[in-house]
């Protein structure tokens, strides 16, 4: 059992818990991610790790409410605790220690950007951040990544805050006006990261995502990750998740990730009527 | 003396296909007690040299034949901790049973089925909780839950040792509890013998990946003597071919974790989902292969078919559950094997296609080695494609652990007599080292390597 021992509510859809798990804050790297099980009946969900503490034992993990399971996990209150806590899974991010890094994020994506982020930061890199939500009330971590980062710019699709329109639209703004990048590390909707990969392409910057795919073990025992990079199957969990976004085949990414669709369409409606019947969940 | 063994009762294929319900019911008191009147009692039983733990057969079937239960489990679990997963599993025909005296002019006695018949005996009865016995002072890791681990750490409890076992996953058990469905080896079976082990004293600690959570050097920096790997073979294999990566494919280790850990079985009841098509094909002709296209069915297939590309003698699939496939209305593709998967407009699977086999020479493995039968390219239409095609060790420790040698095909080399790897104070066994083979072999294995460990820890004391 692991304890939540912080819990925040970073936007009606995104929470965000502490939870004490010294063993895995222990080995964290930026990069990397736990799985989580809640209840004996619950699926397996993999998480990034979005910050540890050492000192303090504890990691975090910022998760939006997509379905059920994450909808599930929302409801934990500061106290509870999760049954299973495993990691840290994947390998670390491999970060630059000098130069100028853009690191795109989009949606719940900051959260696995953020101890990039910080990480480099602390290195001496300079961080150029570009946050994008669809909306203002969706911006999430604006000011952790704005204690992270050199220059932060917030972008909304829907021009209620900052920039209007997408992450990747403002990235390329950023390389029109003259700004210049050793690398760049986009991470959030695959849609979105694949835009990304395509405004670096033409300039041959280098940049990296961190793919999500469904994921059961997690520890390279089933499969259910793969993803193709540079026409090679990679098991996203052992070999990933970040990969070189130029090389990665994100029509499949895609594709597979619609894989439960139907399902998870009646497990959201299962779950909306035991909320409706008062069930236990 | 009759020549024909008694037969098991079985849940009806009909129905059975409707259930996860175990599908061998196991004998009655009368019907172990008859069987085991089947025994000659040889002198020199050439039964047991067929158990790779060397179970004292025809002792425990007299026990049987005596109705002393309680004393035939107690000579089964002499030299065997695992009696109702190795009764249920074993490949019998081709160990105990294969060299039984009747087996010459008649069927073998069923040694498995009574082994079986004990051990369950001993559940309903009520196992006798061992008593912990005396801390020799010295602690012990084993990594991995399986056969081979659980063993291992049995063994070592009851020499006096101090045994944690660190498990990745979030359930013990190993491949018997993701891998093996419940219909054939139900989940209680497994988990009262984790608690039998557990009950020795061995702590068991879930959630932990060792070479990432901790690393093996870690371990020996926090005072544990020896360390016992037993982490299996769970790498899956997929064929190359093209089409692998549409959606609809699975390795059988994700379409069985997914039913068995997971019960998506029971989706949405339990939250992880499964996506069974109309029509399945699963490829491989092993004790997986025929687990993954029966989980097909009580999946609510319609149609479950079996693609493999040697002929049904090469098998290696336990005979027993071959005939229960077949019972159950699975559909064989032999000496067929797939070259391509074709998907639909959308990205799912819509056929594969196969093209014909024959036999050549005999290859690396003794068996007749397939080849192509040129122009015999056939569709088959399916939704689901399970590739069932055998596992090697995963890379994850090895690649972590200064010190350990892998073969190349990922195997930890160890010393055959000992199980002792390249690393001083670390031991190995069961899939880790052997690839995907059994759980009677991965249990003698830890054995092996617990005693090779106490000689180790006692020679380092001295
Ligand atoms: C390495 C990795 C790191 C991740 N980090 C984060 C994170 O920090 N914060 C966050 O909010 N989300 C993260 N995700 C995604 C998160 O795991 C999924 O959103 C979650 O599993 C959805 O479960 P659900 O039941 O709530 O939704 P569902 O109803 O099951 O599905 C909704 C959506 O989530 C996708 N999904 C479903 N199951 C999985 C799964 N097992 N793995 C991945 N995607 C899935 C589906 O394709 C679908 O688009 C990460 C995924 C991976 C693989
Ligand atoms: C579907 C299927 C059906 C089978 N049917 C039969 C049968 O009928 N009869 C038979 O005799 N055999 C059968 N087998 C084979 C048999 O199950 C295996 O040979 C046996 O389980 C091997 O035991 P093991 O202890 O070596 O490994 P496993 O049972 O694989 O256990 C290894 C354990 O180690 C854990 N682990 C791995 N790496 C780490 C790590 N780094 N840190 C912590 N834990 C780790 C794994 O999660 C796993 O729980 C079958 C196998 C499968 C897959
Ligand atoms: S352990 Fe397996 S091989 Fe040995 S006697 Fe029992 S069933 Fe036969
Ligand atoms: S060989 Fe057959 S008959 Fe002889 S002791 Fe063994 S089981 Fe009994
Ligand atoms: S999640 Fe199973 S192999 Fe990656």
């Amino acid at each position: 059992m692991y304890k939540i021992v912080e819990k925040a509510v970073l936007t009606p859809v995104t929470k965000k818990f502490v939870v004490l798990a010294p063993m895995i804050a222990k080995k964290a790297e930026p990069g990397q991610f736990v799985i989580v099980r809640n209840g004996e009946k619950g699926e397996r969900i993999p998480l990034t790790i979005a910050d540890f503490d050492r000192a303090k034992g504890t990691i975090t993990i910022v998760f939006q409410e997509v379905g059920r399971s994450t909808a599930d996990l929302g409801l934990l209150r500061e106290g509870d605790s999760i049954l299973d806590v495993v990691g840290p899974l994947g390998l670390p991010a491999e970060l630059p220690a000098s130069g100028r890094v853009a690191c795109v994020a989009g949606g719940v994506g900051v959260a696995p950007t953020y101890p990039k982020a910080k990480a480099m930061h602390e290195r001496g890199v300079k961080v150029i951040s570009i946050v994008g939500a669809r909306s203002s009330d969706l911006l999430i971590m604006e000011k952790e990544m704005g204690a992270v980062s050199d220059e932060l710019h917030i972008c909304t699709d829907d021009g209620s805050r900052g920039f209007h329109g997408f992450v990747s639209e403002k990235l390329r703004e950023l390389l029109q006006g003259g700004a210049r990048f050793d690398e760049v590390i986009a991470i959030g909707p695959l849609p979105m990261m694949s835009a990304t990969v395509e405004v670096t392409r033409p300039l041959g910057i280098r940049t990296w995502v961190s793919l999500n795919p469904i994921m059961v073990d997690g520890t390279g025992m089933c499969g259910a990750c793969r993803v193709t990079v540079g026409g090679k199957t990679k098991f996203c969990c052992v070999d990933g998740p970040m990969f070189d976004g130029h090389q990665v085949d994100f029509k499949e990414a895609m594709r597979r990730s619609q894989m439960y669709l139907e399902q998870e369409r009646l497990a959201a409606q299962v779950r909306h009527e035991g909320c409706a019947a008062g069930g236990d969940r | 003396m009759p020549l024909a063994r008694t037969a098991m009762p079985a849940q009806d294929p009909k129905e059975r296909t409707k259930n996860f319900d175990e599908v061998a019911l196991g004998y009655s008191e009368e019907m172990a007690v008859r069987e085991a009147g089947r025994c000659l009692g040889c002198k020199k039983p050439p039964c047991v040299e067929g158990c790779p733990v060397f179970v004292r057969i025809p002792e425990f079937i007299q026990r049987i034949r005596e109705r002393d239960f309680a004393g035939a489990i107690r000579i089964i679990k002499s030299t065997n901790s695992l009696p109702a997963i190795c009764g249920r599993v074993c490949p019998q025909e081709e160990q105990c049973e294969k060299l039984c005296v009747l087996g010459k002019k008649g069927e073998p006695v069923a040694v498995g089925r009574l082994e079986r018949f004990a051990a369950d005996w001993e559940l309903a009865a009520g196992v006798e909780r061992p008593s912990p016995p005396r801390w020799n002072g010295k602690k012990v890791a084993v990594v991995g839950s399986g056969p081979a681990g659980l063993t291992a750490a049995g063994d070592l409890a009851k020499l006096g040792y101090k045994v944690t076992i660190f498990e990745a996953l979030h359930a013990p058990g190993g491949v018997c509890v993701y891998g093996i469905p419940e219909f054939r080896l139900p989940k209680r079976i497994v988990h009262a013998e984790v608690e039998y082990v557990k009950a020795l004293g061995v702590e068991l600690v879930t959630d932990i990946i060792v070479g990432r959570s901790v690393t093996i050097d870690e371990l020996f920096e926090s005072g544990y003597s020896a360390v016992f790997l037993g982490t299996g073979a769970g790498l899956p294999k997929f064929m190359g071919i093209p089409g692998e990566n549409l959606n609809g494919v699975y390795s059988a280790n994700e379409w069985l974790t997914r039913t068995n850990l997971m019960k998506a079985y029971r989706f949405p009841e339990y939250h992880t989902p499964i996506k069974v098509g109309r029509k399945v094909a699963v490829v491989g002709g092993g004790n997986v292969a025929m687990d993954a296209v029966r989980c097909a069915l009580r999946l609510g297939a319609e149609e479950a078919h079996i693609v493999y590309r040697r002929s049904e003698k090469e098998m290696p699939a336990r005979l027993e559950e071959l005939e229960n496939a077949k019972q159950e209305g699975v559909i064989f593709h032999l000496l067929t094997n797939p070259v391509r998967v074709l998907g639909d407009e959308k990205g799912w699977v819509r056929a594969i296609e196969c093209v014909k086999m024959e036999l050549g020479e005999p290859d690396a493995s003794g068996r007749r080695r397939p080849v192509e039968v040129k122009g015999s390219e056939f569709t088959m239409d399916v939704e689901t494609v399970v590739m069932a095609l055998g596992t090697t060790p995963n890379p994850v420790l090895s690649r972590s652990t200064p010190g350990l040698t892998v073969h190349d095909w990922g195997g930890l080399v160890i010393d055959e007599r000992t199980g002792a790897t390249t690393r001083e104070g670390v031991y190995a066994g069961g899939d880790a080292v052997t690839g995907s083979a059994t759980v009677i072999l991965a249990m003698g294995a830890g054995k092996k390597a617990a005693a090779a460990i106490h000689e180790y820890i006692r020679g380092k004391e001295s």
